[in-house]
């Protein structure tokens, strides 16, 4: 526990000092978002409409434009090779990273939801679902792209590879998530969608962080 | 006195080229391995072999007699690898840094401060290392050796871009280790100059 308290601080530290790899897909994302309205038409039957699937493109996009640096410094300064000879801190770091990756993109994405919902003419209770798909989606994005990162990080430019990778798996999250914003706005329930993307996360947090784990030894092996 | 680490008819390939094959050798504690060989001739790659991060081609490595391959976990509780890349986050401070990989092998680093300011750090702790010189990086990925417990340090040329003196100052600190029981696996173009009870020499020869 002191291990991973000592790995989450690093990692914090690091956002820290390279603010930008979590500004810019914050940034990205409300740029994104803020167009459409300029693009479409500010008619808010319209956008209310396309909302939810707008919202969730957006995220996607974003997370994954945050994941390709993730772990490139410490392959290319030896840190990842050293962790896995060292074996035993390796899964601590994987989760910590894991962690800190979904505090800095998953965690603004909803702090900034209000603002979202002011742009795309979303009611309260839409709000109300947009907040919980994101709560329940974002850190199966992050986990998803941090195991892309840890895939693609000795290749060269790895960012379409990694978008290749990822993308496929972020589909049906994509499909549940924006199906239970839709059914939320015409009033329907929304639970079992709710359900289906707490049972995504719930598997992938089980799963993605040995996969990860593997993945670096292969890389530096 | 037994043996601590020994390698068995190990052969390593990289892109087709044999780097070497049918290599031997057993280190009991105490003991320096100190590999020499010209550029490519597979220095760090059987520092990697030895490190567990690679299988050789054939062959076996022993740690305490038995094959590494065996007890991976055990083994790696025992090592210390300094690879050729230092390890060390060039956005983060020294004392970050060192406080990543304290955290990592458990060790308890009492003075931070202190021991940077042995290595000639003084004042240098709290700015980011990429604004160190080559030199300074290095002892800033060196002070683990003076905070680990662990007896078997794999290292892939430490002297690069030290200074005589410090270089004098590992030393020292590398015979210390020796006379604890640890032993030293280390590559380097520059001859030891301290008077080691046991050193084991390795030449790698380039081969085509």
């Amino acid at each position: 526990m002191v291990m991973w308290r000592a790995l989450v601080q690093r990692e914090l530290q690091l956002l820290g000092r390279q603010k930008a790899d979590w500004l810019n897909p914050l940034v990205f994302f409300l740029l994104v978002l803020s167009l459409f309205p300029l693009g479409i038409g500010p008619e808010p039957g319209m956008l209310k409409q396309i909302a939810p699937g707008l919202v969730w493109i957006a995220a996607l996009l974003s997370v994954l434009l945050s994941a390709e640096r993730l772990f490139k410094d410490d392959y290319r300064f030896g840190v990842i090779e050293q962790l896995v000879a060292g074996r035993q801190g390796l899964f601590s770091y994987v989760t910590a990273k894991i962690c800190c990756h979904w505090l800095s993109t998953g965690v603004p994405l909803v702090l900034v939801s209000p603002l979202i919902a002011v742009l795309l003419g979303l009611d309260w209770q839409s709000w109300q679902v947009l907040v919980v798909t994101l709560l329940l989606g974002t850190p199966v994005l992050s986990l998803l792209s941090v195991l892309g990162a840890a895939l693609t990080m000795a290749a060269d430019k790895g960012g379409i590879l990694q978008a290749l990778i990822i993308l496929p798996l972020y589909i049906p999250l994509l499909i549940f998530a924006s199906g239970a914003m839709e059914a939320a706005a015409t009033a329907l329930p929304y639970t079992g969608q709710l359900a289906v993307l707490l049972a995504f996360l719930l598997f992938a947090l089980a799963l993605v962080p040995l996969a990860v784990r593997q993945a670096l030894r292969m890389n530096v092996g | 006195m037994s043996i601590i680490l020994a390698a068995e008819a190990l052969s390593c390939v990289r892109q087709d080229r044999v780097l070497f094959e049918n290599l031997n050798f057993q280190l009991s504690a105490g003991q320096v391995l100190y590999i020499q060989g010209k550029n490519g001739a597979g220095k760090s790659s059987l520092l990697r072999l030895l490190a567990g991060l690679t299988l050789p081609e054939d062959g076996q490595i022993l740690f305490h007699g038995k094959p590494l391959f065996a007890q991976p976990e055990l083994y790696a509780e025992q090592l210390l690898f300094i690879g050729h890349q230092s390890g060390i986050h060039p956005q983060l401070t020294a004392l970050q840094n060192l406080a990543f990989w304290s955290a990592l092998t458990d060790q308890q680093l009492a003075d931070p401060y202190q021991l940077l300011g042995s290595l000639g750090l003084a004042g240098l702790e709290d700015i980011p290392c990429f604004m160190l010189s080559a030199g300074q990086q290095r002892r800033v990925s060196l002070a683990r050796l003076w905070f680990t417990n662990k007896p078997v340090w794999i290292l892939d040329e430490p002297f690069t871009s030290l200074d005589q003196q410090l270089i004098a100052r590992l030393e020292q600190h590398f015979l210390q280790h020796l006379a604890a029981g640890g032993v030293i696996v280390l590559t380097s173009h520059q001859s030891l100059s301290a008077a080691y009870p046991e050193l084991k020499s390795l030449e790698l020869e380039y081969r085509w």
